[in-house]
């Protein structure tokens, strides 16, 4: 897919990536085999029926493939973009043994961003309503999937959402120039058409709680409030000025829009020389986010080698051509602060790779030797947890770990009447794994009512 | 959008406003707070439920005007809205019957008591109330404070008003004369941490609330953390009161500092366009 010059993009937020033209579209698609038994599918967490919307593309019926994606994914346009489509549907594809597999996510975006960019809306869906309410709290992709499918079905669907506008993770988290706005606001937009209503800045657990709901005359509630809380390494000089966690750093830039401070009043600190600590997706954005922001040096820090990286492969390259400068094998175990108490450098130990741990990944160990980077901004990007507000204040739910809810294949959770998906229910995982939830947990929700035992 | 009902200056540069806010006013307890965004370009600020009326449906937020979005929110009049308000956060003091509780208020700190004395009066505690400023004019809701407490004693600097001193005089006087089983303490840092100071030799529980830089408040970004026992915690769903002999005030206080340039500037500009606004009038 081409993407926009690096050395441009990496002073601006705009979208980096550009997407297919139609002749490179089409082109795509006329190399699809259109399988009879399509492996694709079936590495895809939500079944789209892959083969059908390439070849609606094929025959340049361009909305044709968009209605086909949309009976099955609620946010295409998103998913496009996000999703690791290199570990899931095209990897699986058969071209990919010899040559490379169809794109099929460039080819999912095109469909998407032909319908916004002509303005074409789709045929409203028919919805006969049954009268039967039901909850969803988060408004991040597993709630607005389960949201949607339920009012599909014709149930009547509020989402709470604790923040003053609507989109989790895919807003507050995933920068502009990965994934615009505008088209996150599109994707609701649609939710909202299908009769999805969104009360706003309403903290379950705080605002009102589940019991309250249920009184209410909500059936059922799906919970899909993420693993919002961000995770810290517990070294000395973590509460510094100008150490930042990633959720923190990001959520200034993507939702309060600091980087146009004083024009929005939130601010974020431009740094000069930026430690990135993690390896993740989070970091390769904060990394990529602090370098928009005008830093002049940026550093990913990361413990292990390059191979054992969580990122996607294709941000690692974005950030590396944007001359993101990588220190692998490096583990910080000290943040240095100045006497106001501003981060001045860290101290890292250099590591080596010995026996795989149970993530199957080669364990890092110290090798003994210790250096120390200069640098006046740390973002910790090393993972998030679950946030407790909600799941706390729920009597009597069963969790594991460190607070997730536990939930069934479908997820229904050990309380009868409230389900669960996405992060919460699993850990940090990926965007269309939770919509993946969502719609498992939509047809659980509709099998709980309707069917009762 | 969270109507304003009512609107009062109850100290030179502080205001009280009665908000509509039903479901945050049902759900108030003492020691929350609301998370409030003025508008689509506004920074979201944390502030201390100071009231609230769960038949009415209000809740009354009582502000300093500090900050470019405090200076903002005190131009909004009764009848206009504020366009977020998310609450109530943050855990509740805990309420017990504990016999004789002191309550130690700096400047806008009263605003957080108030709702503290309310509920431990429900429990039958007995109360002192130990309100300080900088002069009179500067001690907020004194006379609320009077109606509801078995004892007020207000200190200034200058002796305008009460004892002449700070806060912690007359807290030493209480403590030496009275068993007291838990002082609360909210107000600025200094006087929060000689408080503490004071305190712990005396081996008494006290609890004070914090106020660090906060984005979201609810526990998903980590700007409000706070160093308390040597522990990182978040102020925002593990306080914002925590045991005050146990709380790192210089950590917090360089992390208020953080912003300071880009606070005077974003008030520099307000202030400007303000003053231009007039001018056209």
């Amino acid at each position: 897919m081409r993407t926009r010059d690096a050395k441009k993009r990496s002073r601006d937020f705009r979208e980096v990536a550009l997407g297919l033209t139609e002749r490179q579209a089409l082109k795509e698609a006329r190399r699809c085999l259109q399988c009879k038994k399509p492996m694709c599918v079936e590495g895809c967490p939500v079944e789209i029926n892959i083969p059908a919307f390439i070849a609606a593309i094929r025959n340049t019926d361009f909305p044709g493939a968009l209605n086909v994606i949309r009976q099955y994914n609620m946010l295409p346009a998103v998913c496009g973009r996000v999703c690791p489509q290199e570990n899931q549907c095209q990897s699986r594809c058969i071209l990919g043994k010899k040559k490379a597999p169809i794109a099929i996510g460039a080819l999912e975006r095109f469909a998407a961003d032909y319908e916004a960019r002509k303005g074409l809306s789709e045929r409203p869906v028919k919805i006969r309503p049954n009268g039967h309410k039901v909850a969803v709290i988060g408004s991040g992709p597993a709630g607005l999937t389960a949201a949607a499918d339920l009012a599909k079905m014709g149930y009547d669907i509020t989402i709470f959402e604790a923040l003053h506008e609507a989109g989790g993770v895919l807003l507050y988290g995933i920068p502009e120039f990965r994934l615009p706005k505008k088209i996150i606001k599109r994707e609701i937009e649609y939710v909202k058409s299908l009769g999805v209503k969104i009360l706003l800045n309403w903290v379950v657990g705080k605002t009102q709680t589940i019991e309250e709901l249920f009184r209410e005359g909500f059936r059922a509630v799906f919970i899909g409030v993420g693993a919002g809380s961000p995770r810290y390494m517990s070294i000395p000089g973590e509460n510094l000025n100008n150490v930042y966690f990633a959720s923190e750093f990001l959520t200034r830039v993507n939702l309060m829009k600091a980087e146009q401070f004083p024009r929005y009043d939130t601010p974020v600190k431009k740094a000069r020389k930026v430690a990135v600590i993690g390896g993740g997706n989070v970091a390769m954005d904060s990394a990529r986010t602090a370098l928009r922001l005008g830093a002049e040096k940026v550093f990913i820090v990361y413990r292990r080698s390059g191979d054992e990286m969580p990122s996607r492969q294709e941000e690692v390259e974005h950030a590396k051509k944007e001359g993101i400068i990588f220190k692998f094998l490096t583990n910080p175990k000290e943040i240095i602060g100045d006497e106001r108490g501003y981060v001045k450098a860290i101290r890292c130990d250099r590591m080596v790779l010995c026996e795989p741990d149970t993530s199957g990944r080669r364990r890092p160990e110290c090798s003994g030797e210790e250096f120390i980077l200069d640098v006046d901004q740390v973002i910790m990007a090393i993972g998030q947890t679950s946030n407790p507000i909600l799941v706390r204040s729920i009597e009597g739910l069963k969790l594991w770990g460190a607070g997730y809810i536990e939930v069934d294949e479908n997820g229904a959770s050990n309380i009868p009447g409230i389900f669960a998906g996405g992060d919460i229910s699993t850990g940090a995982a990926t965007v269309i794994s939770a919509m993946g939830a969502g719609k498992r947990a939509a047809r659980a929700i509709h099998d709980f009512i309707a069917k009762p035992k | 959008m969270y109507k304003i009902l009512k609107k009062e200056t109850v100290a030179p540069q502080v205001e009280a406003m009665i908000i509509d806010a039903p479901y945050i006013a049902r759900h108030h307890q003492a020691g929350n707070f609301v998370v409030l965004r003025i508008d689509e370009k506004g920074e979201r600020i944390p502030l201390t439920i100071a009231d609230a009326d769960s038949e009415k449906g209000t809740i009354t937020l009582l502000f300093q005007k500090i900050g470019k979005t405090t200076e903002k929110l005190g131009t909004l009049k009764p009848g206009t809205a504020i366009r977020d308000i998310a609450g109530p956060l943050g855990h509740a003091t805990p309420i017990l019957q504990y016999g004789h509780c002191v309550l130690v208020g700096g400047g806008i700190g009263s605003a957080t008591l108030y709702p503290i004395l309310k509920a431990l009066n429900k429990k039958n505690n007995r109360v002192t109330v130990i309100l300080g400023a900088r002069t009179s004019d500067l001690l907020v809701w004194g006379d609320r404070f009077k109606a509801l407490s078995d004892e007020v004693l207000f200190t200034t600097d200058d002796g305008s008003s009460g004892l002449k001193g700070l806060v912690t005089g007359a807290l030493k006087d209480v403590m030496d004369k009275s068993e007291v089983k838990i002082v609360i303490a909210v107000g600025p840092i200094r006087m929060m941490q000689a408080v503490a100071e004071l305190t712990k030799p005396y081996n008494i529980k006290t609890l004070v609330s914090l106020n660090p830089v906060m984005v979201e408040g609810t526990g998903m970004c980590g700007a409000c953390r706070v160093t308390v026992g040597g522990k990182t915690r978040f102020a925002c769903i593990e306080g914002p009161e925590f045991d005050a002999h146990e709380v790192d005030f210089h950590v917090l206080a360089d992390r208020l500092e953080f912003y300071r340039e880009e606070e005077q500037e974003s008030m520099k500009l307000f202030k400007k366009k303000k003053c231009k606004r007039n001018c056209k009038k």
